[in-house]
Protein backbone atom coordinates (compact mmCIF):
# COMPACT_ATOMS: atom_id res chain seq x y z
CA UNK A 1 0.00 0.00 0.00
CA UNK A 2 1.09 3.97 0.05
CA UNK A 3 1.89 5.71 -2.97
CA UNK A 4 5.05 5.55 -5.18
CA UNK A 5 6.55 8.59 -6.92
CA UNK A 6 8.81 9.45 -8.98
CA UNK A 7 10.23 12.82 -10.43
CA UNK A 8 12.21 13.82 -13.22
CA UNK A 9 13.40 17.18 -13.69
CA UNK A 10 12.28 19.14 -17.01
CA UNK A 11 15.37 20.35 -17.56
CA UNK A 12 16.33 22.02 -20.97
CA UNK A 13 13.32 19.70 -22.93
CA UNK A 14 10.83 22.01 -22.78
CA UNK A 15 12.92 24.48 -24.45
CA UNK A 16 13.52 21.58 -27.61
CA UNK A 17 9.55 20.98 -26.92
CA UNK A 18 9.38 24.92 -27.47
CA UNK A 19 12.01 24.90 -30.67
CA UNK A 20 11.11 22.02 -31.93
CA UNK A 21 7.58 23.65 -32.93
CA UNK A 22 8.87 26.91 -33.92
CA UNK A 23 11.17 25.06 -36.47
CA UNK A 24 7.71 23.90 -38.13
CA UNK A 25 6.27 27.02 -38.60
CA UNK A 26 6.32 28.23 -42.24
CA UNK A 27 5.85 32.03 -42.45
CA UNK A 28 2.98 31.73 -44.15
CA UNK A 29 1.44 30.57 -40.92
CA UNK A 30 3.42 32.39 -38.68
CA UNK A 31 0.87 35.93 -40.13
CA UNK A 32 -2.30 33.91 -38.96
CA UNK A 33 -1.46 32.53 -35.95
CA UNK A 34 -3.01 32.40 -32.34
CA UNK A 35 -1.28 30.04 -29.44
CA UNK A 36 -4.24 28.95 -27.12
CA UNK A 37 -3.26 27.38 -23.42
CA UNK A 38 -5.30 25.07 -21.87
CA UNK A 39 -5.61 26.33 -18.01
CA UNK A 40 -4.31 26.21 -15.82
CA UNK A 41 0.05 24.64 -16.54
CA UNK A 42 -0.80 24.88 -21.00
CA UNK A 43 -1.59 28.34 -19.98
CA UNK A 44 1.41 29.18 -19.04
CA UNK A 45 3.28 26.99 -21.59
CA UNK A 46 1.34 28.94 -24.01
CA UNK A 47 2.77 31.95 -22.75
CA UNK A 48 6.46 30.33 -22.89
CA UNK A 49 5.82 29.69 -26.55
CA UNK A 50 4.89 32.80 -27.54
CA UNK A 51 7.73 34.40 -25.91
CA UNK A 52 10.18 31.84 -27.84
CA UNK A 53 8.41 33.05 -30.99
CA UNK A 54 8.72 36.44 -30.59
CA UNK A 55 12.77 36.07 -29.71
CA UNK A 56 13.32 33.84 -33.16
CA UNK A 57 11.08 35.57 -35.20
CA UNK A 58 10.47 39.20 -33.89
CA UNK A 59 6.67 38.77 -34.25
CA UNK A 60 4.04 38.95 -31.77
CA UNK A 61 1.38 36.24 -31.85
CA UNK A 62 -1.82 36.41 -30.67
CA UNK A 63 -2.01 34.54 -26.93
CA UNK A 64 -5.33 33.45 -26.01
CA UNK A 65 -6.14 31.13 -22.94
CA UNK A 66 -9.60 28.52 -22.36
CA UNK A 67 -10.72 27.34 -19.35
CA UNK A 68 -12.71 23.61 -20.37
CA UNK A 69 -14.67 23.14 -17.44
CA UNK A 70 -18.23 24.17 -19.60
CA UNK A 71 -17.20 21.91 -22.39
CA UNK A 72 -16.70 18.66 -19.93
CA UNK A 73 -18.03 15.30 -20.82
CA UNK A 74 -18.29 13.90 -16.85
CA UNK A 75 -21.39 16.09 -15.56
CA UNK A 76 -22.20 13.10 -12.94
CA UNK A 77 -18.71 14.19 -11.62
CA UNK A 78 -19.02 17.27 -11.22
CA UNK A 79 -18.71 17.61 -7.70
CA UNK A 80 -15.41 17.27 -8.56
CA UNK A 81 -15.03 20.10 -11.19
CA UNK A 82 -12.82 22.94 -10.66
CA UNK A 83 -13.57 26.29 -10.17
CA UNK A 84 -14.76 27.61 -13.48
CA UNK A 85 -12.18 30.36 -14.85
CA UNK A 86 -12.07 32.93 -17.69
CA UNK A 87 -11.85 32.03 -21.16
CA UNK A 88 -10.31 34.61 -22.91
CA UNK A 89 -9.30 34.74 -26.45
CA UNK A 90 -8.53 38.02 -27.92
CA UNK A 91 -8.79 37.64 -31.72
CA UNK A 92 -10.65 36.41 -34.23
CA UNK A 93 -10.36 32.67 -34.62
CA UNK A 94 -11.64 32.61 -37.94
CA UNK A 95 -9.78 31.47 -40.40
CA UNK A 96 -6.45 31.64 -38.26
CA UNK A 97 -3.90 28.57 -37.89
CA UNK A 98 -4.21 27.70 -33.68
CA UNK A 99 -1.57 25.97 -31.83
CA UNK A 100 -3.44 24.36 -29.04
CA UNK A 101 -0.85 24.15 -26.02
CA UNK A 102 -1.09 21.93 -22.81
CA UNK A 103 1.12 20.03 -20.36
CA UNK A 104 -0.07 16.66 -19.93
CA UNK A 105 -2.33 14.69 -22.77
CA UNK A 106 -4.16 11.14 -21.40
CA UNK A 107 -7.12 10.50 -22.68
CA UNK A 108 -7.89 13.16 -25.04
CA UNK A 109 -10.89 14.49 -23.69
CA UNK A 110 -10.01 17.93 -22.15
CA UNK A 111 -8.77 18.08 -25.97
CA UNK A 112 -12.18 16.95 -27.46
CA UNK A 113 -13.44 19.98 -25.39
CA UNK A 114 -10.92 22.68 -26.32
CA UNK A 115 -11.58 21.74 -29.87
CA UNK A 116 -15.50 22.40 -29.01
CA UNK A 117 -14.80 25.44 -27.43
CA UNK A 118 -12.63 27.10 -30.05
CA UNK A 119 -15.37 26.39 -32.77
CA UNK A 120 -18.15 28.06 -30.65
CA UNK A 121 -15.54 31.50 -31.57
CA UNK A 122 -15.28 31.17 -35.53
CA UNK A 123 -13.84 28.34 -38.01
CA UNK A 124 -9.97 28.43 -37.50
CA UNK A 125 -8.35 27.14 -41.06
CA UNK A 126 -6.25 25.04 -38.92
CA UNK A 127 -5.93 23.75 -35.16
CA UNK A 128 -2.57 21.71 -34.42
CA UNK A 129 -2.13 20.32 -30.82
CA UNK A 130 1.32 20.68 -28.54
CA UNK A 131 1.74 18.90 -25.54
CA UNK A 132 4.86 18.72 -23.15
CA UNK A 133 3.85 15.18 -21.88
CA UNK A 134 2.02 12.35 -24.06
CA UNK A 135 1.66 9.81 -21.17
CA UNK A 136 -0.77 7.65 -23.27
CA UNK A 137 -3.86 5.77 -22.61
CA UNK A 138 -6.10 7.68 -25.26
CA UNK A 139 -9.82 7.55 -24.86
CA UNK A 140 -10.47 9.63 -28.02
CA UNK A 141 -9.22 9.53 -31.45
CA UNK A 142 -6.77 12.64 -30.47
CA UNK A 143 -2.80 13.01 -31.58
CA UNK A 144 -0.60 15.65 -31.01
CA UNK A 145 1.54 17.37 -33.59
CA UNK A 146 3.98 18.09 -31.18
CA UNK A 147 4.94 16.31 -27.93
CA UNK A 148 8.08 16.99 -25.86
CA UNK A 149 8.02 13.96 -23.98
CA UNK A 150 6.32 10.87 -24.86
CA UNK A 151 6.14 8.23 -21.32
CA UNK A 152 4.57 5.00 -20.69
CA UNK A 153 2.54 4.88 -18.03
CA UNK A 154 -0.13 2.93 -16.21
CA UNK A 155 -3.89 3.69 -15.61
CA UNK A 156 -3.80 4.50 -12.06
CA UNK A 157 -0.44 6.33 -12.53
CA UNK A 158 -0.76 10.09 -12.30
CA UNK A 159 1.34 12.20 -14.02
CA UNK A 160 1.95 15.94 -12.55
CA UNK A 161 3.98 18.57 -14.66
CA UNK A 162 5.20 21.32 -12.15
CA UNK A 163 6.08 25.09 -13.66
CA UNK A 164 8.30 27.79 -12.09
CA UNK A 165 5.64 30.24 -12.78
CA UNK A 166 3.39 28.67 -10.69
CA UNK A 167 5.20 25.91 -8.27
CA UNK A 168 8.71 27.16 -8.58
CA UNK A 169 10.03 23.81 -9.38
CA UNK A 170 10.21 22.01 -13.13
CA UNK A 171 9.46 18.64 -12.72
CA UNK A 172 7.21 15.91 -13.82
CA UNK A 173 6.14 13.59 -11.43
CA UNK A 174 4.70 10.35 -11.34
CA UNK A 175 2.72 9.29 -8.60
CA UNK A 176 1.38 5.68 -8.32
CA UNK A 177 -1.43 5.04 -6.17
CA UNK A 178 -1.35 1.70 -4.26
CA UNK A 179 2.10 1.52 -5.95
CA UNK A 180 4.61 -1.78 -4.73
CA UNK B 1 -13.38 26.16 -0.85
CA UNK B 2 -16.56 25.17 -3.30
CA UNK B 3 -20.14 26.00 -3.65
CA UNK B 4 -22.24 23.50 -2.21
CA UNK B 5 -25.04 24.93 -1.76
CA UNK B 6 -28.48 23.67 -3.57
CA UNK B 7 -30.58 26.17 -3.65
CA UNK B 8 -30.20 29.72 -3.96
CA UNK B 9 -32.68 31.34 -1.69
CA UNK B 10 -31.49 34.57 -0.48
CA UNK B 11 -28.46 36.87 -0.12
CA UNK B 12 -28.92 36.56 3.70
CA UNK B 13 -28.22 32.94 4.14
CA UNK B 14 -25.04 32.96 1.72
CA UNK B 15 -21.80 33.48 3.23
CA UNK B 16 -19.40 36.15 2.52
CA UNK B 17 -16.99 33.34 0.45
CA UNK B 18 -20.34 31.91 -1.10
CA UNK B 19 -21.37 35.52 -2.63
CA UNK B 20 -17.65 35.98 -4.13
CA UNK B 21 -17.52 32.57 -5.73
CA UNK B 22 -21.10 33.48 -7.74
CA UNK B 23 -19.47 37.12 -8.63
CA UNK B 24 -16.16 35.00 -9.94
CA UNK B 25 -18.31 32.73 -11.83
CA UNK B 26 -20.37 35.65 -13.53
CA UNK B 27 -17.20 36.99 -14.20
CA UNK B 28 -16.00 33.95 -16.49
CA UNK B 29 -19.63 33.70 -17.61
CA UNK B 30 -19.66 36.91 -18.98
CA UNK B 31 -17.23 36.60 -21.95
CA UNK B 32 -19.92 33.52 -23.38
CA UNK B 33 -22.38 36.67 -24.03
CA UNK B 34 -19.54 38.41 -26.51
CA UNK B 35 -18.74 35.13 -28.67
CA UNK B 36 -19.88 34.07 -32.63
CA UNK B 37 -21.76 31.66 -30.41
CA UNK B 38 -23.11 32.51 -27.51
CA UNK B 39 -23.76 29.22 -26.02
CA UNK B 40 -22.27 26.15 -24.05
CA UNK B 41 -23.15 22.65 -23.46
CA UNK B 42 -22.68 22.69 -19.88
CA UNK B 43 -26.54 21.97 -19.43
CA UNK B 44 -27.73 19.67 -22.10
CA UNK B 45 -30.72 17.76 -21.19
CA UNK B 46 -31.24 19.00 -18.00
CA UNK B 47 -35.03 20.99 -17.76
CA UNK B 48 -35.39 24.36 -16.18
CA UNK B 49 -38.78 25.78 -15.07
CA UNK B 50 -39.22 29.47 -14.68
CA UNK B 51 -42.49 29.73 -12.06
CA UNK B 52 -43.58 33.17 -12.18
CA UNK B 53 -46.49 33.37 -9.88
CA UNK B 54 -45.73 37.54 -10.22
CA UNK B 55 -45.87 39.59 -13.66
CA UNK B 56 -42.25 39.85 -14.76
CA UNK B 57 -40.37 41.05 -18.01
CA UNK B 58 -36.85 41.39 -17.37
CA UNK B 59 -35.99 38.78 -14.21
CA UNK B 60 -37.62 35.78 -16.64
CA UNK B 61 -36.53 37.22 -20.01
CA UNK B 62 -33.24 37.43 -18.37
CA UNK B 63 -33.21 34.21 -16.47
CA UNK B 64 -34.26 32.56 -19.96
CA UNK B 65 -31.74 33.79 -21.67
CA UNK B 66 -29.21 32.75 -19.04
CA UNK B 67 -30.38 29.14 -19.19
CA UNK B 68 -30.62 29.24 -22.98
CA UNK B 69 -27.26 30.16 -23.06
CA UNK B 70 -26.12 27.06 -21.13
CA UNK B 71 -27.83 24.82 -23.05
CA UNK B 72 -30.67 23.63 -20.86
CA UNK B 73 -34.38 23.31 -21.80
CA UNK B 74 -37.04 25.71 -20.56
CA UNK B 75 -40.46 25.62 -19.54
CA UNK B 76 -41.91 28.85 -18.68
CA UNK B 77 -45.17 29.17 -16.34
CA UNK B 78 -46.96 32.22 -15.62
CA UNK B 79 -49.78 32.19 -12.77
CA UNK B 80 -52.25 33.92 -14.74
CA UNK B 81 -52.90 31.15 -17.35
CA UNK B 82 -52.02 28.00 -15.33
CA UNK B 83 -54.08 25.58 -12.99
CA UNK B 84 -53.35 27.80 -10.38
CA UNK B 85 -56.55 29.62 -11.35
CA UNK B 86 -57.92 26.23 -11.36
CA UNK B 87 -57.25 26.12 -7.61
CA UNK B 88 -53.53 24.00 -7.38
CA UNK B 89 -51.00 24.70 -5.05
CA UNK B 90 -47.65 25.95 -5.33
CA UNK B 91 -45.75 22.53 -4.12
CA UNK B 92 -48.02 20.32 -6.60
CA UNK B 93 -47.86 22.82 -9.25
CA UNK B 94 -43.36 22.31 -9.23
CA UNK B 95 -43.90 18.57 -8.43
CA UNK B 96 -46.05 18.00 -11.55
CA UNK B 97 -42.88 19.77 -13.12
CA UNK B 98 -40.57 17.43 -11.96
CA UNK B 99 -42.36 14.44 -13.01
CA UNK B 100 -41.71 16.28 -16.33
CA UNK B 101 -38.04 15.79 -15.64
CA UNK B 102 -37.03 19.20 -14.34
CA UNK B 103 -34.16 19.62 -11.96
CA UNK B 104 -34.01 23.46 -10.81
CA UNK B 105 -37.07 25.47 -10.53
CA UNK B 106 -37.05 29.31 -10.67
CA UNK B 107 -39.33 30.88 -8.47
CA UNK B 108 -41.16 34.17 -8.14
CA UNK B 109 -43.73 34.82 -5.96
CA UNK B 110 -45.62 37.37 -4.35
CA UNK B 111 -45.59 35.89 -0.71
CA UNK B 112 -42.71 36.37 1.19
CA UNK B 113 -41.27 32.50 1.99
CA UNK B 114 -42.62 30.98 -0.59
CA UNK B 115 -39.22 29.57 -2.47
CA UNK B 116 -38.12 28.34 0.79
CA UNK B 117 -41.05 26.15 1.06
CA UNK B 118 -40.96 24.94 -2.46
CA UNK B 119 -37.02 24.35 -1.27
CA UNK B 120 -38.20 21.99 1.39
CA UNK B 121 -41.06 20.15 -0.31
CA UNK B 122 -39.31 18.90 -3.68
CA UNK B 123 -36.20 17.75 -4.97
CA UNK B 124 -35.21 19.80 -7.56
CA UNK B 125 -32.95 22.67 -7.07
CA UNK B 126 -34.54 26.44 -6.58
CA UNK B 127 -33.46 29.89 -7.41
CA UNK B 128 -35.41 32.65 -5.50
CA UNK B 129 -36.18 35.69 -8.27
CA UNK B 130 -38.34 37.28 -6.00
CA UNK B 131 -40.41 36.24 -3.54
CA UNK B 132 -42.48 39.09 -1.69
CA UNK B 133 -40.89 41.77 0.07
CA UNK B 134 -38.39 39.86 1.14
CA UNK B 135 -35.38 38.67 -1.25
CA UNK B 136 -34.37 39.48 -4.61
CA UNK B 137 -30.73 38.08 -4.52
CA UNK B 138 -30.30 37.84 -8.69
CA UNK B 139 -30.81 41.49 -8.45
CA UNK B 140 -28.52 42.17 -5.84
CA UNK B 141 -26.06 39.86 -6.83
CA UNK B 142 -26.21 41.76 -10.43
CA UNK B 143 -25.99 45.25 -8.12
CA UNK B 144 -22.95 43.63 -6.74
CA UNK B 145 -21.52 42.13 -9.56
CA UNK B 146 -21.68 45.58 -11.35
CA UNK B 147 -20.20 47.64 -8.66
CA UNK B 148 -17.78 45.38 -8.12
CA UNK B 149 -16.63 45.53 -11.77
CA UNK B 150 -16.98 49.65 -11.94
CA UNK B 151 -14.70 50.13 -8.57
CA UNK B 152 -12.60 47.04 -8.37
CA UNK B 153 -14.35 45.82 -4.94
CA UNK B 154 -17.23 46.32 -2.14
CA UNK B 155 -15.26 46.59 0.83
CA UNK B 156 -14.68 49.74 1.95
CA UNK B 157 -17.33 51.70 -0.09
CA UNK B 158 -20.28 53.96 0.55
CA UNK B 159 -23.22 52.99 -0.77
CA UNK B 160 -26.38 54.85 -0.40
CA UNK B 161 -29.89 52.95 -1.18
CA UNK B 162 -32.92 55.30 -1.99
CA UNK B 163 -36.37 54.87 -1.46
CA UNK B 164 -38.88 52.42 -0.38
CA UNK B 165 -36.95 50.46 1.44
CA UNK B 166 -39.45 48.47 3.40
CA UNK B 167 -41.31 47.10 0.68
CA UNK B 168 -38.11 46.61 -1.61
CA UNK B 169 -36.63 42.37 -1.99
CA UNK B 170 -33.68 44.51 -3.43
CA UNK B 171 -32.89 46.55 -1.16
CA UNK B 172 -33.15 43.79 1.78
CA UNK B 173 -30.48 41.64 -0.52
CA UNK B 174 -28.31 44.14 -1.08
CA UNK B 175 -28.04 45.47 2.38
CA UNK B 176 -27.45 41.59 3.45
CA UNK B 177 -24.73 40.98 0.54
CA UNK B 178 -23.39 44.48 0.56
CA UNK B 179 -22.47 44.41 4.37
CA UNK B 180 -21.05 41.11 4.51
CA UNK B 181 -18.42 41.95 1.90
CA UNK B 182 -17.38 45.42 3.54
CA UNK B 183 -19.35 47.86 2.44
CA UNK B 184 -21.15 50.99 4.31
CA UNK B 185 -24.89 50.97 3.81
CA UNK B 186 -27.34 53.59 4.39
CA UNK B 187 -30.81 54.10 3.33
CA UNK B 188 -32.79 57.11 3.08
CA UNK B 189 -36.40 57.39 2.56
CA UNK B 190 -39.97 58.94 4.07
CA UNK B 191 -39.38 57.64 7.71
CA UNK B 192 -42.89 55.71 6.87
CA UNK B 193 -40.90 53.40 4.32
CA UNK B 194 -37.35 53.54 6.56
CA UNK B 195 -38.06 51.58 9.29
CA UNK B 196 -35.28 51.89 12.34
CA UNK B 197 -35.07 47.82 12.46
CA UNK B 198 -33.05 48.36 9.43
CA UNK B 199 -30.21 49.42 11.63
CA UNK B 200 -30.59 46.24 12.98
CA UNK B 201 -29.16 44.88 9.74
CA UNK B 202 -25.99 47.22 9.81
CA UNK B 203 -27.40 49.77 7.48
CA UNK B 204 -27.05 53.70 8.43
CA UNK B 205 -30.58 55.57 8.23
CA UNK B 206 -31.26 59.25 6.95
CA UNK B 207 -34.12 60.68 5.96
CA UNK B 208 -32.38 63.67 3.96
CA UNK B 209 -31.17 62.53 0.22
CA UNK B 210 -28.97 65.90 1.02
CA UNK B 211 -26.81 64.44 4.11
CA UNK B 212 -26.96 60.90 2.87
CA UNK B 213 -25.54 60.85 -0.70
CA UNK B 214 -22.58 63.37 1.07
CA UNK B 215 -19.21 60.86 0.12
CA UNK B 216 -21.07 57.97 -1.64
CA UNK B 217 -19.18 55.74 -4.21
CA UNK B 218 -22.75 54.10 -5.25
CA UNK B 219 -26.64 55.52 -5.41
CA UNK B 220 -28.86 52.75 -5.75
CA UNK B 221 -32.37 54.13 -6.74
CA UNK B 222 -35.71 51.99 -5.69
CA UNK B 223 -38.63 51.86 -8.16
CA UNK B 224 -41.64 53.74 -6.72
CA UNK B 225 -43.29 50.20 -6.70
CA UNK B 226 -47.41 51.47 -7.43
CA UNK B 227 -48.18 47.84 -7.21
CA UNK B 228 -46.83 47.51 -3.28
CA UNK B 229 -49.04 50.96 -2.68
CA UNK B 230 -45.69 52.75 -1.70
CA UNK B 231 -47.53 55.63 -2.75
CA UNK B 232 -50.13 55.01 0.61
CA UNK B 233 -47.09 55.68 2.07
CA UNK B 234 -46.21 59.68 1.22
CA UNK B 235 -48.63 62.52 0.71
CA UNK B 236 -47.72 62.35 -2.91
CA UNK B 237 -45.54 61.56 -5.94
CA UNK B 238 -44.82 65.16 -6.44
CA UNK B 239 -43.44 65.74 -2.99
CA UNK B 240 -41.72 62.67 -2.68
CA UNK B 241 -39.59 63.42 -6.21
CA UNK B 242 -39.02 66.54 -4.94
CA UNK B 243 -37.46 65.09 -1.88
CA UNK B 244 -35.91 61.72 -3.21
CA UNK B 245 -36.24 61.87 -6.81
CA UNK B 246 -31.97 62.28 -7.59
CA UNK B 247 -31.33 65.20 -9.82
CA UNK B 248 -27.93 66.53 -10.72
CA UNK B 249 -27.64 69.24 -8.18
CA UNK B 250 -28.31 66.12 -5.48
CA UNK B 251 -25.73 63.93 -7.12
CA UNK B 252 -22.97 66.62 -6.76
CA UNK B 253 -22.40 65.93 -3.17
CA UNK B 254 -21.62 62.36 -4.04
CA UNK B 255 -18.31 61.47 -5.13
CA UNK B 256 -16.91 62.35 -7.83
CA UNK B 257 -16.92 59.30 -9.49
CA UNK B 258 -20.30 58.04 -8.38
CA UNK B 259 -21.95 55.36 -10.33
CA UNK B 260 -26.13 55.47 -10.45
CA UNK B 261 -27.87 52.12 -10.38
CA UNK B 262 -31.63 51.03 -10.96
CA UNK B 263 -32.87 47.49 -10.65
CA UNK B 264 -35.89 49.02 -13.14
CA UNK B 265 -38.01 49.68 -14.94
CA UNK B 266 -37.53 53.51 -13.94
CA UNK B 267 -40.02 55.66 -13.97
CA UNK B 268 -38.51 58.95 -15.36
CA UNK B 269 -39.02 62.02 -13.58
CA UNK B 270 -39.72 60.26 -10.26
CA UNK B 271 -36.90 58.09 -9.27
CA UNK B 272 -34.47 60.05 -11.15
CA UNK B 273 -34.56 62.91 -14.01
CA UNK B 274 -34.13 61.56 -17.54
CA UNK B 275 -31.02 63.40 -17.80
CA UNK B 276 -29.23 61.16 -14.64
CA UNK B 277 -31.03 57.89 -16.17
CA UNK B 278 -29.39 58.70 -19.46
CA UNK B 279 -26.19 59.71 -18.15
CA UNK B 280 -22.52 57.94 -18.45
CA UNK B 281 -22.62 57.66 -14.72
CA UNK B 282 -25.77 55.83 -14.81
CA UNK B 283 -24.79 51.79 -15.81
CA UNK B 284 -28.28 50.65 -15.59
CA UNK B 285 -28.18 48.99 -18.70
CA UNK B 286 -24.60 48.00 -17.91
CA UNK B 287 -26.76 45.99 -15.43
CA UNK B 288 -29.46 44.75 -17.45
CA UNK B 289 -26.48 43.19 -19.65
CA UNK B 290 -24.56 41.81 -16.28
CA UNK B 291 -27.83 40.13 -15.05
CA UNK B 292 -27.71 37.50 -18.01
CA UNK B 293 -24.18 36.43 -16.52
CA UNK B 294 -24.71 37.13 -13.20
CA UNK B 295 -27.90 34.11 -13.58
CA UNK B 296 -25.80 32.12 -16.07
CA UNK B 297 -23.57 31.49 -12.61
CA UNK B 298 -26.51 31.15 -10.42
CA UNK B 299 -27.88 28.47 -12.41
CA UNK B 300 -24.44 26.87 -12.77
CA UNK B 301 -23.62 26.82 -9.64
CA UNK B 302 -26.98 25.47 -8.18
CA UNK B 303 -26.74 22.95 -11.58
CA UNK B 304 -23.50 21.26 -9.31
CA UNK B 305 -24.40 21.70 -6.18
CA UNK B 306 -27.76 19.70 -6.92
CA UNK B 307 -28.02 15.91 -6.43
CA UNK B 308 -29.80 14.45 -9.56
Amino acid sequence: MGTKKKIQPLEDRAESFFSGIIDDISPERLSSLIVIGIKTRGEYLGKRLVERISERTGKDVTFGTIDITLYRDDFENRKNWPRLRRTSIPDDVQGKNIILVDDVLYTGRTVRAAINSIMDYGRPASVKLAVLVDRGGRELPVQPDYAGISIETLDDEMVNVYLEEVDGREEIEIIRRNGV
Amino acid sequence: MAFEKKHILGLGELSAEEIKIILDTAESMKEISTRDVKKVPTLKGKTVVNLFFEPSTRTRSSFEIAEKRLSADVLNFSASQSSVVKGESLVDTARNFEAMGASIMVIRHGMSGAPFVLARQINASVINAGDGSHEHPSQALIDIFTIREKKGGIEGLNVLIVGDILNSRVARSNIFGLRKLGANVRIVGPATIVPEYFSEMGAEIFYSLEHAIENVDVVIMLRVQSERKTLEYFPSLREYSGLYGLTREKLRLAKKDVIVMHPGPINRGVELTSEIADDPDAVILEQVANGIAVRMAMIYLVALGESL
